[in-house]
């Protein structure tokens, strides 16, 4: 009698051919954006933030409101596609669409289970580094291109805080890399989940635990990157209307929105794999060794987990965002430069020291 | 045969690239607009990521991304956009002199293709080239590159404190 792993593990055990797995893997890139999106707004902005307000939110579409996503989907479809008088055209039509294509680059290199991988990039973290700064580019082109003052500004804003807060992103990622010996995504989730802490490997080694200040800030920079309260001066609405989203409405505003929460949604990916093990489960629990001796059936499961973490993130994320007021532009970047900054510096050094010592 | 040999799917993707490439350039020169010459700019420099890419270079490509696209244009843009950025075409923004570019950029072309040249000739990359891993990289930078990686630390260190040193007033 054959048993449920060892029958999965012949079932899921097919030869794809190369163009196949190109094309799982294209499918499953945009998956990977579009899920976690339209998760995020459902359960947290429309769903959490109104309970934290003690109200119901959406109701009425769909049970419990849940297809209220689709209803407002359809409503910016419908609206009309205002392009300013003085607005630069193309410029302004292109703006969406970098910061969109950013986003889908950055999922590129994310694992989501041994084969279940959209790319196997040799230096992977660099590489979602590097890509997360592109979308700056679409801020500033949609912030002039709009040939408005609060669009300026708010894109400006944006610029300054997107590269104030880029350093103590990457800083606090090398805690990690030392500690991992390598920059590729999927070695680091091996790394993390053949570790063992004092000897004791039933928890694997999550970086979490030994690089708790390298979470903290990466988390901070995070909310930073993705110019969410505290740190939303950029589209800050009191005072700027909505910063560089200001003269865009139909669905090139839904394409910013979309930008948004698939964005967040990709950060939480890559804080998963790279503080809480990613797609992998403490490899000591079923004797495990390395990336070949994992079961099969890690390619079904591996995604779940992944998901589950990337809820649990976004979970922090957007708390932090509905219970902190804004920071303002002084404060905000005197907190990137002069504390996150040496803090990701003492982090490198005490994590290189551990790691030579030890 | 010729074409045969020549069409290979590199070969194609590098051409492609490349055109792409020089007509960006040629607009980064002739466009009326500084943002619009900024962001022609913003696609050579991709371009160029893209040929380091099929290379096999990828960590070279992604330095690009990150240092030139991701810092250098976005100063550029902010800069600009803090400044002096109209929408539509300014006139005043060819210098004068721009036909004397012209020469320039023929000889230097011509120099860098003879130095390719002959310094290159008919050597090909072997077969099996792959991708240098990052590891092997780094192990280059800090064993026999170390002291030129240092002087290169200094030159940015002493630029980083220049610019302070000219930035405040007080």
């Amino acid at each position: 009698m054959i048993s449920a792993v060892q029958l999965s593990a012949e079932v899921l055990a097919v030869e794809v051919p190369y163009w196949g797995q190109s094309l799982l893997r294209v499918l499953g890139g945009i998956v990977a954006v579009l899920l976690p999106a339209g998760t995020i707004v459902y359960v947290f902005l429309f769903k959490m933030m109104s309970f934290m307000q003690s109200r119901l939110g959406p109701m009425e579409a769909g049970p419990y409101g849940s297809l209220q996503l689709v209803a407002e989907v359809g409503k910016w479809l419908q609206k009309e596609d205002i392009l300013p008088t003085r607005a630069d055209a193309r410029v302004f039509k292109m703006a969406p669409i970098v910061v969109l294509v950013s986003t889908f680059l950055l999922v590129a290199v994310v694992p989501f289970g041994p084969d279940a991988w959209f790319t196997n990039f040799e230096a992977g973290v660099f590489y979602a580094l590097a890509v997360s700064s592109l979308s700056v580019l679409g801020i500033l082109m949609a912030g002039w291109a709009s040939a408005n003052k609060y669009s300026l500004l708010g894109g400006l804003r944006a610029a300054g805080q997107l590269i104030a807060y880029e350093l103590p992103m990457v800083l606090a990622v090398i805690g990690v890399i030392i500690q991992a010996e390598t920059m590729n995504l999927q070695q680091i989730v091996l790394a993390q989940n053949t570790g063992s802490i004092f000897g004791f490997d039933g928890l694997g080694n999550p970086y979490v635990l030994t690089q708790f200040v390298g979470f903290i800030i990466f988390m901070i920079a995070v909310q930073a990157e993705l110019t969410q309260a505290p740190f939303d001066m950029p589209i800050a609405e009191s005072e700027l209307v909505s910063g560089y989203m200001t003269e865009y409405s139909g669905f090139r505003f839904l394409i910013f929105f979309i930008g948004e929460f698939a964005t967040a949604g990709v950060f939480a990916l890559i804080a998963s794999v790279l503080f809480l093990g990613g797609w992998g489960i403490p490899f000591a629990w079923f004797g495990w060794t390395d990336i070949d001796s994992v079961a099969n059936w890690m390619n079904l499961v591996g995604p779940v987990i992944m998901i589950t973490k990337m809820m649990l993130v976004a979970f922090i994320i957007m708390w932090v965002r509905f219970s902190y007021p804004r920071f303002r532009e002084d404060q905000l970047q005197r907190f990137a430069w002069k504390v996150l900054i040496p803090l990701s510096l003492a982090n490198i050094a005490a994590t290189s020291i551990f790691k030579v010592v030890m | 045969m010729f074409a045969a040999e020549l069409l290979v799917a590199q070969n194609i993707g590098f051409a492609v690239i490349a055109l792409l490439m020089i007509i960006g350039a040629l607009r980064v020169v002739t466009t009326n607009n500084v943002v619009h010459a900024a962001l022609w700019l913003v696609v050579v420099l991709s371009g160029a990521a893209a040929q380091y890419v099929l290379l096999a270079a990828e960590f070279v490509a992604v330095t690009q991304v990150l240092v030139y696209i991701g810092a250098v244009m976005v100063l550029f843009l902010f800069g600009t956009m803090l400044t002096r950025a109209r929408i539509g075409a300014e006139r005043d923004l060819n210098n004068p002199y721009w036909r004397l570019g012209i020469p320039v950029a023929g000889v230097l072309f011509a120099a860098m293709a003879i130095a390719t040249v002959s310094s290159f000739g008919d050597e090909q990359l072997p077969a099996d080239a792959r991708v240098v891993s990052v590891a092997e990289i780094s192990d280059q930078i800090f064993g026999p590159y170390l002291l030129p990686f240092w002087a290169l630390s200094f030159v940015l260190l002493a630029a980083i404190i220049g610019a302070i040193v000219l930035a405040r007033k007080d």
